[in-house]
């Protein structure tokens, strides 16, 4: 009866080049052996560019600049001149904030709506803030006089291609370091442009390096010897590895790695808002979201009622075209991702989960996957236990606050956790006892510079944002 | 008239709270004394009674944790004279009891000074706070056998953690006998445990252990060792605290490093609407 | 209807008949998070409407005008040319609709009559001793009765907002049940100010009260108090007459009143509107937007999708 006209965001803001070389010293060069891949857009599959790959050689000359770089220029700058260029950047980044979103929604498939709305603003917002960190860390409570690190090797995912960047790259230079970092290869085209803004601001040569490449770059780059730090947000697989091939060197390791989060529903919650955080925590990002309430435990006295405007909820959800400014629910990144996705939902539906999903068109080209939510599912299985990262819920139901306790912890995990009451004393209750490194009370999937994030146990290590993320940047 | 016979001393392993011998029944000559040598299964008995332990450690008042502290202090410093005659130096043993007496003033400060208030742009109250990260593992340094004993122990079990401690191999005496000091200071069973031995033989089975959060290779000398128990650490990606590149300074201002080494950072998010 | 609602309809009807009952009820009814609210309906003030669903969005929200004059200079001239204006809001296009109804103060009713007669547009007054409703009960009813008498067939009430900030839920439900009656045949749309009602809770359990008293619509404002029709509030009164039919089975209508001055704002509560309880209630029977100065802007945003040139206010009727 209402039908919302397409409302395509214009594409033509973007410029794009048919290939890209690597971000080394300031300048974009070609890769040593010459090696590439291609980048392309998931709502489509249409190539976008031709990505230079990094080899050991180009990871040499990297991390060869920022050490210089670390050593003549930044390492000993004055705190407040690196701010002067965070806070460049920062402008920079607002300036080209639509340049940005639409390559984002572009590479990543995600919705418009949300790289511009969430995505490039706290990517800004994160660079000012670390910005005015840079020449006030004597005050940051680790010691008068707080040292770098050195040379920074980065290795990010590509759920949050540019955010992600920020979330690295912002608290590393503020607190004196060097980056080398290399973006996912099915996103790293944000980062490229992200190279240019650096370009654009004067930022000294060899501060910045992005490596594009696949697995084998970022092994190299983060076994390389001349490396002090390593950070790395991903799988808990990667990261596991990471952990290995750092033992036994003085590199300092942060981790953020992957998430079952629980989302806990109490029988008192405000309902309404309780489905809309209920849909924001799984189909934010098409659920490639670490920190995602992919988990809903709901109190059994309302699993009917609340299930019912969850669905009707969904039912509401505009899956498509990233670049349509009414799309709620975007691309899946990448082949491989839509067949884990298709993987473990089918095994969901084999072991005995009642699987529902809204009507909804999907697009013949590109990688789709309707947003759906299975019931009847226990601990035991996989779909509540494995990380699916991507649009897909798993409801359990509890009937006490400690067997709610007792579910959301039973997971090697330890990212994030909701909880919906309208009781104060129980929500600071299960706030402590749930292990987790962020508890959403009444809210989910929120994020500020100034509010660390990270995780307990298998989540990782180390805390990204706020005052806590600048301890994994400095000798302490 | 002939002289007393004295009475000798067993040196035992302290688990749970009680004094058991090695489940392997095996001791070691050391020091002049018979003292346990722990098994793999005496350091998953351990990891086990810590884990028991975290609930009620964890969940006690940062108050009563601090008086537990300060209790060790009084308790150490009541047996000063004991610990001289194992061999420890006097300002050893005062320097031990002080670091007790610094650590339990923490207790109840850590938070404020660790964490804190976050200015999110946004109509949220949102705070972080500092968490213990559960059961750590500990290798505690050769020497000196208390106060590196002590300054390892205290900042993990300050902030609530509770420990398993692999003891100075060649001095294991004072780790014994501060077990005793401990067993009288209204420290609840379990958040201290003391293995003596070979670290070669308990740590990788703390390492490995799936069931401890953090690991602390302070006393470990051999990097060959460390490395192999920071790779078996990765499995379940405890945090490790690795051993320091040069000798440390036992004597000096410990800092905060040991204590937020081993801490999780939580932060709670709150809408603020009427 | 399902024998579950059946049921439920007659569970709810009960309640009226006690204050404890009423006091449970409505203090159970689920809380609402006021940032989360807000959140949800700016969220959906970001959708996109462009070309055709523009123009039909623009069409329906004048077909949902409820065309206002409410004020103490307003004179028989006056409220002729308005009713004048809502048939034909643009003289100039005849395939322009009319709006849904014209809203005045009883007094005025009998002129509007004469010109709205067997149009379709309905003509709505404003009664029980609008607005501040502070007045003995009998005379608000006898201003109802008044109203209908001269023509009305819907009736604009305001609740005892006094009353129901000091927690007599019965004592308004007993006036909102007694003014229905009054009303006869005419649609009760039942005014809760909520901007003096203050919490989003509080918007929920009017509203429920409302509804299970009797009310045919809920409206948000008055216009005469600082805050009124806001889209949160909007959302929230949304949720609650989904919820009642989905409980009961009847569905009640809903008019947000005061301070909606563009098409742009229209716009946004019709997507809200469609996307919190769908097409049933995009309808003028059943969602209604209390204004007079939006219509001009519809108009001037129709003639533009339709010249292509943007008009001025010149060329639109200044009533």
């Amino acid at each position: 009866m209402f039908e919302y006209a397409p409302a395509p965001e214009s594409r033509s803001v973007v410029d794009l080049k048919p290939s890209y070389g690597l971000f080394i010293d300031g300048t974009f060069v070609d890769p040593t052996d010459g090696g590439s891949f291609k980048s392309i857009n998931p709502a489509s599959e249409e190539v976008l560019a031709e990505i230079a790959e990094a080899g050991a050689q180009d990871v040499e000359r990297a991390v060869r600049a920022a050490r210089k770089a670390y050593d003549k220029v930044w390492g000993p700058m004055p705190g407040r001149d690196r701010a002067k260029y965070l806070y460049r950047i920062a402008r920079l980044i607002q300036e080209r904030s639509r340049e940005l979103a639409v390559l984002e929604s572009l590479d990543n498939g995600k919705p418009i709506r949300e790289s511009r709305d969430v995505d490039l603003p706290l990517v800004a917002a994160h660079f000012f803030y670390y910005a005015g960190w840079a020449d006030k860390l004597g005050h940051a409570g680790f010691g008068a006089n707080p040292q770098p690190i050195g040379v920074a090797a980065q290795v990010i995912p590509w759920n949050f291609p540019l955010l992600m960047l920020a979330w690295k790259i912002a608290p590393a230079l503020a607190a004196g370091n060097t980056v080398v970092l290399k973006p996912a290869e099915t996103t790293p085209l944000t980062a490229l442009l992200f190279a240019e803004i650096c370009q654009q601001a004067d930022l000294p040569a060899g501060v910045v390096n992005i490596l594009t490449g696949a697995g084998d770059t970022g092994r190299a780059l983060v076994e390389h010897a001349d490396v002090d730090k390593v950070a790395f947000t991903g799988s808990t697989e990667v990261g596991r590895a990471i952990a290995r091939s750092v033992a036994g060197t003085r590199k300092k390791l942060t981790l953020e790695l992957g998430g079952k989060a629980a989302n806990i529903v109490f029988d008192d919650a405000p309902i309404d808002q309780a489905v809309e955080g209920i849909v924001n925590g799984i189909f934010f990002n098409q659920g490639h979201v670490c920190c995602a309430g992919s988990r809903l435990l709901v109190q059994e006295n309302v699993a009917d009622r609340v299930l019912e405007s969850l669905k009707r909820r969904m039912a509401q959800l505009r899956v498509g075209d990233p670049l349509d400014k009414n799309t709620d629910v975007g691309a899946i990144n990448s082949a491989a991702q839509l067949e884990r996705i298709r993987e473990l939902s089918d095994a969901g539906s084999a072991e005995g989960a009642e699987r529902w999903s809204p009507p909804c068109e999907l697009p013949d080209r590109g990688f789709w996957f309707a947003p759906t939510i299975f019931t009847g599912v226990t601990q035991a299985h996989r779909i509540a236990r494995e990380e699916i990262f991507g649009p897909v819920l798993s409801v359990l139901t509890f009937r006490t606050p400690a067997e709610a306790v007792e579910k959301a912890n039973n997971t090697p995990y330890g990212l994030s956790a909701g909880i919906w009451t309208d009781k104060g004393s129980r929500i600071l209750w299960m706030a402590d006892r749930l292990r987790a490194g962020v508890v959403w009370a009444n809210t989910f999937n929120k994020f500020d510079p100034t509010s660390p994030f990270g995780g307990y146990k298998e989540s990782g290590y180390g805390r990204e944002g706020g005052r806590h993320g600048l301890e994994g940047y400095l000798n302490v | 008239m002939s002289e007393r016979v004295a009475v000798r001393k067993t040196y035992k392993l302290f688990i749970g709270g009680k004094f058991p011998r090695s489940e392997s029944g095996r001791s070691y000559l050391v020091q002049s004394s018979n003292v346990s040598l722990a098994s793999r299964k005496d350091a998953r008995d351990a990891v086990v009674a810590a884990r028991a332990a975290v609930k009620g450690w964890a969940g006690a008042t940062a108050y009563n944790r601090g008086q537990i502290l300060y209790r060790a202090a009084e308790m150490l410093e009541g047996r000063r004279e004991q610990f001289v005659a194992l061999g420890i130096p006097g300002d050893e043993v005062d320097a031990a009891v002080d670091r007790w007496v610094w650590y339990a003033g923490w207790a109840d400060k850590l938070a404020q000074v660790y964490g804190g208030a976050n200015p999110v742009a946004g109509p949220y109250f949102n705070i972080s706070a500092p968490e213990p990260t559960g059961v750590v593992a500990v290798v505690a340094p050769e020497r000196p056998a208390l106060l590196g004993l002590v300054s390892v122990i205290a900042p993990a079990i300050v902030t609530g953690n509770t420990v398993v401690v692999a003891a100075s191999p060649s001095e294991p005496l004072a780790a014994v006998t501060l077990a005793e000091v401990l067993a009288t200071s209204d420290l609840p069973g379990g958040v201290v445990n003391i293995l003596t031995g070979a670290i070669t033989e308990t740590a990788p089975t703390l390492a490995a252990h799936m069931d401890v959060n953090a690991i602390d290779l302070t006393g470990v000398t051999d990097a060959s060792l460390a490395t192999d128990l920071e790779v078996k650490a990765a499995e379940n990606l405890k945090r490790v605290l690795r051993p320091a590149s040069g000798a440390a300074d036992w004597f000096a201002d410990p800092g905060l490093a040991r204590m937020t080494a081993l801490l999780e950072t939580k932060t709670v998010w709150h809408p603020k609407g009427v | 209807m399902t024998a579950t609602t059946t049921s439920a309809r007659s569970e709810l009807s009960e309640l009226g008949r006690s204050e404890t009952a009423l006091r449970t009820f409505l203090h159970g009814l689920p809380g609402v998070d006021q940032v989360g609210a807000e959140q949800r309906a700016a969220q959906l003030g970001t959708r996109s409407i462009k070309t055709t669903a523009k123009a039909q969005a623009i069409d329906l929200a004048i077909r949902m005008v409820d065309l206002t004059t409410l004020e103490g200079a307003d004179t028989p001239g006056k409220v002729r040319a308005l009713a004048a204006k809502a048939l034909r809001p643009d003289p100039a296009d005849p395939s322009c609709p009319h709006v849904g109804a014209v809203c005045v103060y009883p007094a005025m009713v009998p002129y509007v009559a004469e010109v709205l007669r067997g149009s379709g547009v309905h003509l709505a007054s404003v009664a029980t001793a609008f607005p501040s409703g502070q007045a003995p009960l009998e005379i608000k009813l006898a201003d109802t009765r008044a109203a209908v008498a001269a023509g009305a067939d819907e009736i604009d009430m305001v609740i005892n907002r006094g009353a129901f900030l000091a927690g007599r839920y019965k004592e308004v439900y007993d006036e909102i049940v007694a003014t229905k009656e009054a009303s006869g045949d005419a649609h009760l749309k039942v005014i809760l100010e909520t901007g003096e009602l203050a919490t989003y809770d509080n918007v929920r359990r009017a509203s429920w009260l409302a509804m299970l008293a009797g009310g045919d619509f809920i409206k948000t404002s008055t216009g005469k108090v600082p805050v009124a029709a806001t889209m949160p509030v909007t959302l929230v009164m949304l949720e609650a007459v989904r919820d009642f039919r989905a409980a009961t089975g009847r569905q009640v209508g809903v008019k947000p009143a005061g301070g909606i001055k563009t098409t742009k704002d229209a716009i946004k509560y019709l997507v809200m509107v469609n996307e919190t309880v769908g097409p049933d209630w995009l309808d003028p029977d059943w969602f209604r937007f209390g204004a007079s100065s939006l219509l001009n802007d519809l108009l001037m945003q129709r003639t533009k999708l339709t010249t292509g040139t943007y008009s001025g206010p010149d060329y639109f009727t200044l009533d």
